[in-house]
């Protein structure tokens, strides 16, 4: 019995514990699922870089960008993560206060954003603006405004998803936020009526607007340009708000407790190689932080008169009321 | 006469035999203690208060109640004519029934989500059929439909089992003196089955109660949306979707609370009765029958049928499609599946042989008339059921992630959460006849001298063996359908089978997801089927 329990044990830890064959140094990045999935630009920049650091580089994927956090939270200082990979701008202060992200030493003069990037902790990867997506055959008359498909449209259905575990959601829940003030309340109330369902993450309800189920769904101006590009369509169009669109700024960071932080600085740069940057527009869809060249058909799509944001620092202070207010006008 | 100190009687009734389990009982309720209060230790002020004075989290403690009554008023009021039917009819494929009554319970909750889904979804059966008279489906099956649809799925059987062994439990004379008196079909079911099944309604009903209130799975798959949303999920969204410790812990609190005044109620209106798979009742003969009874009886039994078999159904027949070979081909499958088996073979393993430890320790008291010690000490190691698995997971894994990584430490909290939940089932099902061999036995092996290796192997295993192996079956597949402890370290890259379906129904791939679904049915199904065709060969061996 002792025999057999003892042969069974070693046979469990066997199985359970993955083999370390490779003596290559790994490095091991959070990211978002989109973003190292097969058709995102993960694989392809993983090739990029592994081509020259002789190194192992390895994505986890979690479900979205906040769960890109909450992670690296809950794992504290004991983390096997080197880099986190998507968060964004909203994210940052917050991520900041954990105190388990390091600075960096990268040189940020070739970014060509339209604010002056100086983030001591955070480099930018991409960028891109919030946008409702719709399906111009399908939906003649799309929205002009935010209010517009609020406060009158209730002929339409959309998708979107939960601030709380998508940045597309914190953003649109950002962007209601900048546009109503005080008022959201019963803006989200109204806009309720209109869900059809509020997804996890991004994919998701990208997949679900795809499949016909709904006329709207939360994603970015840049979005078209895949269906222009990969597909061939023209049909996909971003809505164009006058109140202007919430921006995104993605970002990544490397970890305190890193135990390979040589490697991941060289990685940091890496991001704002041509290498690098040249796989966002047509790998993740955004707008690249660099002067690479861009296809050209991001000339078609939808360029925001205004943009919005809130500070880093705003967000992070009022995240959580803002997240109960959006719960509570959804509950009655 | 000198003073006998309580705590020397203790010590000296106690034999060596029981005191493996006497430490191990304290041990799980120590090891559940330290776990939640690391998660407690994150949150420096714990008012439970402050619940009551957010709307949301009154909205959800509303909501948590509000569903698990409308679910246990819809299984049990419906549980009354429809286990009323099967007790007075004899029909082809009553047994086939009543087995797949006691499918629903241990079935994975995601496997059920997935058959209900193909039935009333908007993509589903119903759907099929509505589009086909040109109309659309007049429900979604999201939100408060779809939690309730789901409860009553797995509880309304379980109803009607309890009183079905309720009304088999009354005896042939009292048949036959209804029939002396002539009593027909109202008549008889007022002063005859109503007493029967009124016992047992108190016990029905605050179980499923507890079930339902805090149900996990279900509301994550079919609710989940703010409006829907219990006090268990919330406690997953926030410590998942907000990493706020804080609010986890006071909801943790919260629920542990509530549930722990609902365990004592349940405990205080009745004794449990276990149930038993033997449904031969005496034969029920009444002489008054009617074409308008048959019809009753019949249209209910109807009713369960519909709700129970197609769901079951579609889950084979959907997970049989174009994409069985490519998902059984992923490589993704089979580490899930892998991570499945390992789990829910070792949780299995470890709580049966807490339950055994713990059982020899409780028998031994039951012996010589402590019934109370023993009831205590049984409870201590069931205290699980009160604690939300996702609490003690997260606890743990806070205690630990300094020693381990998360990737490493994920798969031993899962097992070990895992055995826990499972245990207080196991319990249940081992402990009458542990005691059964014990007071066959006990005197005999004193007296021939037969103790510890010897008398496992030759007393209990040879007597046991099947109940052991069933309680191993029933903890192995509710580990390998859970979704609890598992929902917090769930990545892209460490899955299980439930939540790779999990993942795969929420990006919507029906057809993958079915594949899935089918397995894991095969999987739960199949292990309870081995172990009793074993045995079956066995016997016939013996014979």
């Amino acid at each position: 019995m002792n025999k057999t329990l003892s042969n069974l044990i070693t046979l469990a830890t066997l199985i359970a514990t993955p083999v370390f064959a490779a003596s290559q140094e790994k490095l091991t990045v959070y990211t978002y699922s989109s973003f190292a999935s097969d058709w995102g630009p993960g694989p392809k920049i993983e090739a990029e870089f592994e081509k020259f650091c002789a190194c192992d580089l390895e994505f986890i994927a979690l479900d979205d960008g906040v769960s890109v956090l909450n992670r690296l939270r809950l794992e504290g200082n004991n983390s096997e993560a080197d880099i986190l990979l998507g968060l964004d701008n909203n994210l940052m202060a917050s991520a900041k206060k954990t105190g388990l992200l390091s600075e960096h030493n990268i040189d940020l003069s070739t970014i060509k954003m339209s604010t002056d990037w100086q983030d001591k902790t955070f480099v930018p990867f991409d960028y891109g603006y919030f946008a409702f997506v719709y399906n111009s055959e399908k939906l003649t008359n799309p929205p002009k405004s935010l209010k517009e498909l609020v406060e009158q449209r209730d002929d339409l259905k959309i998708i979107y998803q939960d601030p709380r575990t998508s940045t597309p959601g914190l953003g649109l829940m950002l962007w209601m936020k900048s546009v109503y003030g005080d008022e959201v309340n019963q803006a989200w109330k109204q806009l309720a009526k209109k869900t059809i369902t509020v997804t996890k993450g991004w994919s998701e309800s990208y997949s679900m607007f795809l499949k016909g189920e709904a006329d709207m769904v939360l994603s970015y101006t840049t979005s078209p340009a895949y269906h222009m590009i990969a597909e061939g369509k023209n049909q996909f169009q971003a809505a164009s708000f006058t109140e202007g669109h919430y921006t995104q700024t993605e970002v990544a960071a490397v970890v305190k407790s890193s135990k390979h932080k040589k490697l991941a600085n060289e990685f940091m740069s890496f991001i704002l190689s041509d290498a690098f940057q040249s796989k966002i527009a047509t790998g993740n869809w955004m707008y690249p932080v660099t002067d690479v060249a861009l296809p050209e058909e991001f000339n078609q799509l939808v360029s925001p008169t205004k943009s919005l944001s809130f500070s880093s620092d705003e967000v992070a202070a009022k995240r959580k009321a803002w997240t109960k207010e959006w719960l509570i006008s959804l509950t009655d | 006469m000198p003073l006998i100190n309580p705590l020397t009687v203790f010590v000296r009734l106690l034999k060596p035999v029981q005191i493996p389990g006497l430490l191990l009982s304290i041990g799980i309720f120590l090891f559940v203690l330290v776990a939640v209060n690391a998660l407690f230790a994150y949150s420096p002020v714990l008012e439970v208060t402050a619940i009551l004075s957010d709307p949301y989290y009154r909205h959800i403690t509303t909501f948590s109640f509000y569903q698990a009554a409308l679910s246990t008023l819809l299984s049990v009021l419906f549980a009354i004519p429809i286990s009323h039917a099967l007790f007075r009819r004899e029909f082809r494929g009553k047994a086939l029934l009543l087995k797949l009554f006691a499918t629903t319970l241990v079935l994975p909750v995601l496997v059920a989500v997935f058959g209900l889904l193909a039935i009333y979804g908007n993509s589903g059966v119903l759907a099929g059929i509505f589009e086909y008279f040109d109309s659309i489906l007049p429900f979604s099956i999201f939100g408060l439909n779809g939690i309730l649809l789901a409860h009553v799925f797995f509880n309304l059987p379980f109803a009607c089992r309890l009183f079905l062994q309720a009304l088999n439990a009354i005896p042939d004379k009292q048949h036959q003196l209804a029939t002396h008196l002539g009593m027909k079909h109202w008549n008889k079911f007022r002063f005859v089955e109503w007493p029967q099944i009124v016992a047992q309604l108190p016990h029905a009903a605050g179980l499923i109660f507890m079930l339902c209130f805090s149900s996990f799975a279900t509301v994550m798959a079919l609710g989940g949306g703010p409006k829907s949303t219990t006090i268990e999920l919330a406690i997953y969204q926030a410590i998942k979707f907000d990493f706020d410790l804080q609010t986890g812990a006071l909801l943790a609190l919260w629920q542990i609370c509530i549930c722990s005044v609902l365990a004592v109620f349940i405990q205080k209106l009745s004794r449990s009765s276990s149930l038993t798979a033997n449904y031969q009742g005496p034969k029920n003969t009444f002489y008054h029958d009617s074409w308008l009874a048959k019809c009753w009886d019949f249209s209910w039994i109807i009713v369960i049928s519909l709700l129970v078999i197609p769901p079951l159904l579609m889950v084979v027949i959907a997970g049989l499609n174009t994409q069985f070979f490519v998902v059984l081909t992923d490589i993704k499958f089979w580490l899930a599946f892998k991570n499945s088996l390992l789990i829910a073979f070792f949780a299995a393993l470890i709580a049966v042989s807490c339950a055994f430890f713990i059982l020899l320790a409780s028998r031994q008291w039951r012996l010589i008339g402590l019934n109370g010690y023993a009831d205590k000490i049984e409870m201590l190691a069931t205290i699980i059921l009160v604690t939300p698995g996702l609490v003690i997971s997260t606890g743990l894994f806070l205690l630990l992630r300094d020693i381990g990584h998360f990737s490493s430490l994920a798969l031993y909290i899962v097992i070990a959460v895992n055995a826990l939940m499972a245990l207080p089932f196991v319990l249940k099902s081992l402990s009458l006849p542990m005691l059964h061999n014990a007071q066959k036995y006990e005197l005999l092996c004193a007296s021939i001298g037969v103790f510890w290796w010897h008398r496992f192997y030759w007393v209990e295993w040879k007597a046991l063996r099947r109940p052991i192996l069933q309680a191993l079956c029933l903890s192995f597949v509710l580990s390998v359908g859970d979704l609890s402890a598992i929902a917090l370290f769930g990545s892209h890259n460490f899955s299980t089978l439930p939540l790779y379906l999990f993942q795969l129904l929420g990006s919507y791939q029906m057809q993958s997801a079915a594949v899935i679904a089918l397995v894991l049915l095969v999987l739960s199904v199949g292990v309870f089927i081995v172990v009793e065709y074993l045995f079956k060969e066995r016997r016939t061996q013996h014979d």
